[in-house]
């Protein structure tokens, strides 16, 4: 119930979501992310065709910008839904995540 | 009123969505967004206890759901037989610490609470019975 779709650009890790980021799905996100930790110096999230996440997510979504800050990186989040920005913003992510 | 009854294994997960989605999904004012929401707290509550309720791992959990019409509320109720635990005990994550400074714990069962209306522990006979309801259609978050 979870679309990753990667795309890696010089390096810069492009990686957009469809569906539901949950315990049950997550680890999806986790192998990609942690496959090029090493490798990467921006990550750029799109959450246009996210449906909805639970704190799996969020817990995962703040290792990666955790990843990037430790190596002088950037991360972006970018077309957030409302409901998402309301997960945002309910949990102080809003504060800790570049959204764009 | 419906009742499901698993083991507390992760592999589960999706028995019990399905087991709520399908009892809800038919009740009229439901909006897309609330099935979002008790999603997530299925994910989070079930979750947990399957992480934490028993030591040995074996063990299981009774879902209870059901829809008030005439008061337009969910009630999901979740009960195990596993340690004592009282999840509103919990102290809140801070939520202004900066990225580095966070830590992992808590959020989820913060969110539940920020999420459902109205949420009741009780240990009872040695159980772990814990109530919660949600107003649906609302203007609620």
């Amino acid at each position: 119930m979870l679309n990753v779709k990667t795309e890696i650009s010089g390096d810069a890790l492009h990686i957009a979501l469809e569906g539901l980021l949950d315990s049950q799905t997550v680890s999806d996100l986790k192998t990609v992310l942690y496959e090029n930790f090493d490798k990467v110096n921006a990550i750029e999230f799109d959450f246009e065709k996210l449906e909805y996440l639970t704190s799996a997510g969020l817990r995962t979504i703040l290792v990666a910008q955790q990843a990037m800050n430790d190596k002088k990186g950037v991360m972006t989040v970018k077309n957030v839904p409302k409901d998402i920005m309301d997960v945002f913003n309910m949990t102080g992510f809003s504060d800790v995540l570049t959204i764009v | 009123m419906k009742e499901l009854k698993v083991e507390a294994d992760h592999e589960n997960m999706q028995k019990v969505q399905d087991f709520v989605k399908g009892e809800l999904e038919q009740s009229p004012g439901l909006s897309h967004k609330d099935l979002l929401q008790i999603h997530m707290v299925i994910d989070e509550i079930f979750g947990n206890i399957v992480a934490y309720a028993y030591e040995d791992g074996r063990g299981d959990v009774v879902i209870l759901v059901d829809y008030d019409k005439t008061q337009g509320t969910v009630m999901l109720v979740f009960t195990d037989e596993g340690k004592p635990y009282n999840p509103l005990l919990n102290e809140d994550p801070d939520i202004k610490l900066s990225a580095d400074e966070r830590t992992v714990g808590g959020l989820g069962i913060f969110m539940v609470k920020n999420t459902m209306d109205e949420i009741d522990y009780e240990n009872r006979d040695g159980k772990n019975i814990l109530t919660m309801k949600k107003q649906i259609g609302g203007s609620y978050a």
